[in-house]
């Protein structure tokens, strides 16, 4: 069993970071967060409330109007692996050769890397379809060749952005299990943006709870349950009621961002 | 891809589906074949009603003969205009991308450089070819320069375009893992650039001929020419109809060439990734 919540060192500090683009959107505002070692944090809420901005933010694809990022530990650009919405493959390449991509990049050869691609492929459950091409795939195993890309550089940080959002319940579900399974055993740190209650509970040690206009943070609740979780986790009562609390917080969350905020 | 392998039993339906598409297949050759068989029927009969002189329509037949007969000079000619239109098309290729690998490797370059390309692009070139004709002697560069400038403008801008229409996060993705500018050009970049460029080589094929052609012809006038283009000028002034005929459809055929081999060329290189080579599936 793993270590959980606020037990990791602390790795990156987010202070008073906040967001505004060039046609005057404030996406973020005044956010400020840490996120340890170890995580599975999920940043959790509706729609257009800056969840991806951050996510760029702490990606280094963009940087904040104000505040600033802490980095505990030196992580560069290296270390982090990005999941995007889709899974944004290149589409006349190989599985192997999408998932090679960060490696190649930097200037690993194809036969040193494929002990390290092969391997991943096999913890998605790709192997055999080292030859195929994006479009020959279905969604949920182009998504598994995304993570299986994020991973392949061994990263201590990794950013996804909404993943499964665009598919069926069946696969999220299943992409939720081998996500864990991944996560535990590798102990990579995590941070996971989702508009979905039961997925955040699920996944996540930490929930981090946002709310729109301007995007900031509203509340953080910690989802104590032990992994490994489960088919048996998903429909106990523990379960349940994290979600509850989350959905309550969520409500809340939105219902504030309704009233007339500093302008 | 996906093989595609036929149940052993099939549904009414799917088997209705099946043979449509088989008749489709057919009659996608067969017809235009039979239109053309009866469109050479009806120049014959048009010929014989009309009692037309074989120096003003000859009759198909007679085309055919000639094409036969005049077989050694026709084709003779017909090479020396392929090597102008291949060649330029060569340049074209060469020049057209390498200028839009330079244009997307900075806005300035594009912004300053582009309206050039334009302009050249819709200057006739029968109009710029007597100052061509002025400045450059020989006989080969000459016609080589006015049919590459009728071809390079279709594979810049739609390379070009390639190039830029990168998607967002394939590009912040190679941002993240510390992609060089030649990284990105090199996996990135030219790989989706690749059936915006197909599309366009595929017009520069037709547009090279039609350039080596026009330019031979402007040439040609003036009696230093070997193309085709000059044996329908020759063929012209000595009422030779039946030649100019066999000129003419030599000219034809090799455009049509030049589009199916480079339609093939694009299918092959697209075929597994690009939706534009995907079969369409119902
Ligand atoms: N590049 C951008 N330029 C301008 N506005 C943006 C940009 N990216 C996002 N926004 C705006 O910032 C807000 C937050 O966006 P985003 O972070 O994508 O939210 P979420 O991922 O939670 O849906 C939205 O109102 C969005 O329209
Ligand atoms: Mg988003």
């Amino acid at each position: 069993m793993r270590n959980l919540n606020g037990s990791g060192s602390p790795l990156l500090d987010l202070r008073n970071v906040g967001k505004t683009f060039s046609n005057g959107v404030s996406a973020l505002r005044d956010v400020n967060l840490t996120i340890r070692e170890g995580d599975f944090l999920s940043l959790l809420g509706p729609s257009g409330c800056g969840k991806s901005t951050a996510l760029r933010l702490i990606a280094g694809l963009t940087t904040p109007t104000t505040g600033a990022l802490d980095w505990h530990k030196a992580l560069g650009g290296d270390c982090t692996g990005f999941v995007f919405q889709e899974p944004t493959l290149l589409p006349w390449a190989s599985v192997f050769d999408n998932v090679w991509l960060p490696l190649r990049l930097r200037g690993v050869s194809r036969e040193k890397a494929a002990p390290a691609v092969s391997e991943l492929l096999e913890r998605v459950h790709l192997t055999g379809f080292e030859n195929a091409v994006p479009r020959e795939l279905s969604g949920g195993m182009k998504m598994r060749v995304s993570i299986a890309r994020a991973l392949v550089t061994k990263p201590r940080l990794l950013l996804m952005d909404e993943p499964f959002a665009a598919l069926d319940e069946i696969t999220r579900f299943k992409l939720n299990d081998d996500l864990l399974e991944l996560w535990q055993d590798q102990r990579f740190t995590v941070v996971f943006v989702t508009h979905s209650v039961f997925e955040s509970v699920f996944l996540s040690n930490r929930i981090v709870i946002m709310a729109a206009r301007p995007g900031r943070v509203s509340g953080e609740m910690t989802v104590d349950a032990a992994y490994p979780r489960d088919e048996k986790f998903r429909i106990s009562p523990e379960y349940a009621a994290f979600c509850l609390r989350a959905s309550e917080a969520l409500n809340a969350a939105m219902n504030s961002a309704s009233e007339p905020h500093g302008h | 891809m996906v093989i595609e392998t036929l149940p052993a039993r099939l549904d009414p339906e799917e088997a209705k589906r099946v043979r449509q598409e088989r008749l489709e297949r057919i009659g996608s050759w067969l017809l235009p074949l039979l239109i053309m068989l009866f469109a050479i029927w009806l120049w014959d009969r048009i010929c014989v009603w009309n009692e037309i002189p074989r120096y003003i329509l000859p009759r198909p037949h007679v085309v055919a003969q000639t094409l036969y007969t005049d077989a050694a000079l026709l084709f003779g000619s017909l090479l020396v205009t392929l090597k102008i239109t291949f060649l330029s098309l060569l340049l074209a290729v060469i020049g057209g991308v390498g200028l839009a690998v330079l244009f997307t490797q900075s806005k300035w370059v594009e912004m300053s450089f582009f309206p050039f390309a334009i302009v050249l692009q819709v200057t006739p070139i029968v109009a710029i070819f007597p100052l061509i004709n002025i400045y450059v002697d020989n006989q080969t560069a000459k016609l080589l320069l006015c049919s590459w400038i009728v071809a390079f403008f279709p594979i810049l801008s739609n390379t070009t375009l390639g190039l830029n229409s990168v998607d967002r996060n394939l590009r912040d993705l190679f941002r993240l893992n510390g992609a060089t500018r030649w990284q990105k050009l090199r996996h990135l970049r030219l790989p989706a650039a690749m059936p915006y460029f197909l599309g366009g080589l595929k017009i520069a094929g037709g547009l090279s001929l039609i350039g080596a052609v026009v330019a031979e012809f402007v040439a040609g006038s003036s009696g230093q020419s070997s193309g085709l283009a000059s044996r329908i000028i020759e063929a012209g002034y000595r009422l030779n109809a039946p030649r100019l005929f066999a000129a003419l459809i030599l000219i034809s055929l090799t455009g049509i060439l030049i589009f199916l081999v480079l339609s093939l060329v694009s299918h092959l290189l697209l075929r597994r990734w690009h939706e534009s080579a995907l079969k369409q599936e119902r």
